[in-house]
């Protein structure tokens, strides 16, 4: 039995606990907003927070969040206001939409403890999620934006 | 890829209190015949291109062609809402399923749904217009031509008395409807919503992660497959030990699927399907299957060995496409003269969502959902697999991680339907990244023969251009060696210069993997070589590549496809030439835009490099400068890319600058990383990992797209801005460094010897 949380509620799963995050959020919780890309940590579609750090939720076990909090996009705002979501907007980044969930919540992650990213910055951390439709110039100025700089 | 507009039907329904007008695309090219009454299949009515008022005003726009980031979902609703004079805020957007007969073609690919459909959206929304006018001025009793349409309320002009659309629509749907010669359709002046900046109706959804795809779909009592197929195409399964799998838990069933022998077209090419409880215990239990394959005569591919075999393909005369004057005299008595073969690997769509589909089958039935660019192709194709009418097949469309055109052919989608009614309950196949990128439907692969000679004062006077790819015809029949006139009619036998002797020619070139199109196609391949190519000549002639190029198109004329010596049928992207003309005017614009943008000819540093291309396809023009700085030990950094696009009359600027964008990093992508390789029949890249595409840290500093203010006829967007974007790339790396890049992707080719690896 393993118990987490999970956008604030507590959860119990009793499977295996071997299987990835991604798999318990969205076939058990029905959470589908974190999305299945690669399987292999190469995309970060499935990005999500374990006690505030960007994780990769298909290659993490759920064994591995015991006792730990998870937020997934859905948990990330109650109305979708939260300061990166408004300025993904603002700049209409998403084509497609696939990856930008898994986007946005590595952009958060990066503003939490880089308020003021430079645009190396914002490549570094941002490399390790691919949008195959190629919203990437879109997203470094959602997150210039965020963070307070001119786009 | 064929589609076009045979025939539009306006037809009324009354239907739920509210009106619909919809808008069947099938038949002759002129908008004619008599008004039909719309008959909806079935109990409920299965949409068209429509829009659906009811009485409190609300307005739906049924969307027929798929969402896959091309933002067509808004594009098409703002034509219906701007010529019905609808307020936006009051109009919203329902999916469409597929039914070709209610709603003509509905494939989303070949850059086609605004320039086949604006003009149709268009005219549905001035029908109902029209016909709330009409409503208005009987309920006045006044003349219909004192009356307007004004942001969902119809105005009596001299008294202001004024009524909501909702209010007008009980009368407004037992009115005949007005012949389409009567409709009055907006000059571009009084657009309320097209040509503006409008945010897409699912952005919200998507930046909250409510946004539902293919992989996102669930219902109750749902199973989740996953399938092991071949590794070689037409590999069959020799054997099947399950012990293993069906031991994990949560592992239900084990079902053998019967593949398609090539070519297998849009069928599945079977395997053994693990049905389970959860993906995770699916992919658990594939994991341990053992299944050993017979592997079929393509069981030799070798992806290395083949590009030898097109090369000596590509060194020996061609079938004609195309034949200009006198090349090989030309060449002969030619001042100057070169040659360069160029290579193009197979690419893998690789969109961010991989393939996937629900279906259930019940009482003689089937219905699917899926993420599909073909809602039409996987119901025929289902109805074919199952046995059964395509009336009774459902095929419901998701919005699309990506398309591309991998999600164009529906096999999927069958091997749901399949998997549903073998194990007798809802079924979702779920394709991981490995299974699609080793059975993808693969972009073909190229070798490009050029041959050029110029005269005394450097102007070119023969081009030969010999081309030997796979064609996509093989995927779908026999003994298909050649490219199709469409294929030739990418970049080839359109080729705008006026050059005084050209000749094309294709070499035969036989297929071991399923070849698809692929964003902008075999455009992809020929671009690469004729826009690589003409800038070699420019460099061999000593003159400047843009001055060139404006050179060899010559004085603004159209191509006269009759007398241009094409040997086959000259394909237009299914429009006419007389609509759409190979028109070297608007070549000329867009070369003169995207360098004056990009400040062409101004001074550069050492190691930096700007690189022009054009190309035409999906009968829009777009020219590529893009600046590179190569350093000493061979990095590469993208500084600025400027895209000049003319794609006639555009109906939502800030999509196409999307699409622009998306296709330049696609486009860099293709140039710079991607490829495909195969050895044993097998593709030897599975993921992410080892097929690289392009990520934020290896975009451009800046794209800027400019576009060609244009009234004509609307071109296609969604591709066109990729082929230019890998000539333009390496014609920049030239100018930095004097090196030529005939093969791609370019890798590590710009690394010192001795550091490629």
């Amino acid at each position: 039995m393993v118990k987490l949380r999970v956008n604030g509620v507590e959860r119990s799963f009793d499977g295996d606990g071997a299987m990835p995050l991604l798999w318990y959020l969205r076939d058990e919780l029905a959470f589908t907003g974190t999305k299945f890309g690669c399987g292999i940590a190469a995309c970060g579609a499935c990005t999500v927070h374990l006690d505030g750090e960007a994780v990769r939720a298909c290659v993490v076990p759920v064994s591995a969040a015991a006792g730990k909090s998870v937020v997934t996009i859905e948990g990330l705002s109650s109305d979708g206001g939260h300061p990166v979501q408004q300025a993904w907007r603002a700049h209409n980044v998403p084509q497609c939409g696939y990856c930008q969930s898994g986007q946005i919540m590595q952009a958060v992650a990066l503003l939490s403890k880089t308020p003021k990213p430079t645009d190396d910055e914002i490549d570094q951390a941002m490399a390790g999620n691919i949008c195959r439709c190629g919203t990437y110039l879109r997203i470094r100025a959602a997150i210039r934006t965020a963070a307070g700089r001119p786009a | 890829m064929s589609g076009t507009i045979r025939r539009r039907e306006f037809m009324q329904s009354l239907l739920a209190g509210g009106m619909v007008f919809a808008v069947a695309s099938t038949g002759c090219r002129r908008l004619g015949g008599d008004p039909a009454p719309h008959e909806p299949p079935g109990d409920g009515f299965e949409p068209s291109v429509y829009v659906r008022l009811d009485e409190t005003g609300a307005v739906t726009v049924i969307c027929h062609r798929s969402e896959m980031g091309q933002g067509i979902r808004t594009s098409l609703a703002m034509a219906v809402a701007d010529e019905l004079e609808a307020d936006w805020s009051r109009v919203k957007v329902e999916q469409a399923p597929g039914d070709e007969r209610t709603y003509g073609s509905q494939d989303t690919d070949g850059s086609r749904s605004i320039r086949q459909f604006l003009l149709p959206l268009r005219q549905a929304g001035a029908t109902a217009r029209a016909l709330l006018e009409a409503a208005a001025a009987q309920q006045w009793g006044v003349p219909v031509t004192e009356v307007e349409a004004r942001l969902h309320e119809v105005v009596h002009t001299s008294s202001g008395r004024k009524l909501g659309y909702g209010a007008l629509v009980a009368v407004a749907k037992r009115l005949p409807i007005p012949p389409r010669s009567s409709l009055r359709l907006k000059q571009p002046s009084e657009f309320r919503y097209l040509g503006k900046e409008i945010p897409i109706v699912d952005l919200f959804d998507m930046t909250t992660g409510r946004a539902q795809y293919g992989q996102d779909l669930r219902r109750d009592g749902m199973k989740i497959a996953v399938v092991l197929r071949p590794p070689v195409y037409g590999g069959k399964v020799a054997s099947v030990d399950s012990t293993d799998a069906e031991k994990v838990p949560g592992v239900e069933r084990i079902v053998k699927l019967r593949g398609t022998a090539p070519p297998s077209g849009f069928e599945p090419v079977g395997g053994v399907a693990v049905v389970a409880k959860n993906t995770w215990a699916a992919l658990e239990g594939r994991r341990k299957l053992k299944v050993s394959w017979s592997d079929g005569p393509n069981a030799a591919y070798d992806s290395e060995r083949y590009r030898a075999d097109l090369e000596r393909t590509a060194r020996a005369p061609g079938k004609v496409a195309r034949n200009q004057g006198d090349v090989a005299a030309a060449l002969a008595g030619a001042a100057k003269r070169i040659e360069a073969d160029y290579y193009i690997p197979h690419y893998a769509h690789a969109p961010m969502e991989p393939p996937a589909a629900l279906a259930v089958v019940e009482h003689g039935r089937c219905e699917a959902w899926t993420c599909t660019q073909n809602p039409q192709g996987a119901r025929d194709q289902i109805a074919k697999a199952l046995g059964m009418s395509a009336d009774d097949v459902t095929v419901h469309v998701t919005l699309l991680g990506g398309g591309f055109g991998r999600k164009s052919k529906p096999d999927y989608v069958v091997e749901a339907a399949l998997l549903a009614r073998a194990v007798g309950a809802p079924v979702k196949v779920v394709w991981t990244r490995e299974d699609d990128i080793q059975h993808d439907y693969f972009h073909t692969v190229a070798v490009e023969h050029l041959e050029g000679g110029l005269d005394a004062g450097g102007r070119a006077t023969a081009w030969l251009h010999r081309t030997v790819l796979p064609s996509i015809g093989s995927t779908f029949s026999k003994n298909v060696l050649y490219q199709s006139d469409g294929e030739l009619g990418q970049g080839v036998t359109d080729f705008p210069y006026a050059i005084p002797n050209i000749r094309a020619e294709a070499g035969p070139a036989p297929a071991h993997v399923r070849i698809g199109w692929y964003r902008s196609v075999v455009n992809i391949p020929h671009a690469f070589a004729i826009g690589s190519f003409l800038d070699e000549l420019a460099h061999a002639a000593g003159k400047d590549p843009r001055a060139f190029l404006l050179e060899c198109l010559g004085p603004d004329h159209v191509l006269d496809m009759a007398s241009a010596g094409i040997t086959g049928k000259p394909q237009n992207y299914g429009e006419s030439f007389a609509d759409h003309p190979v028109d070297t005017a608007r070549y000329r614009r867009v070369i003169e835009l995207a360098t004056e943008k990009a400040g062409w000819g101004r001074p550069l540093s050492k190691g930096q490099g700007r690189g022009l291309a054009v190309h035409r396809s999906f009968v829009s023009y777009v020219a590529a400068v893009i600046l590179v700085e190569v350093k000493p030990d061979g990095a590469l950094s993208i500084a600025q890319v400027d895209l000049a696009v003319d794609a006639g009359f555009v109906a939502h600027p800030e999509r196409v600058r999307s699409q622009m964008e998306g296709a330049a990093i696609m486009g860099l992508s293709n140039a710079l990383l991607s490829e495909i390789t195969f050895k044993d029949g097998r593709a030897v890249q599975s993921n992410y990992g080892d097929y690289a595409v392009a990520r934020i840290d290896a975009a451009p500093r800046d794209i800027r797209v400019h576009i060609v203010p244009s009234a004509g006829r609307s071109g296609g967007i969604g591709e066109p801005g990729v082929p230019p974007i890998a000539p333009a790339l390496c014609n920049a790396i030239f100018a930095a460094t004097g090196r030529r890049i005939r093969r791609l992707p370019i890798g590590r080719q710009l690394a010192p010897a001795g550091a490629r690896a």
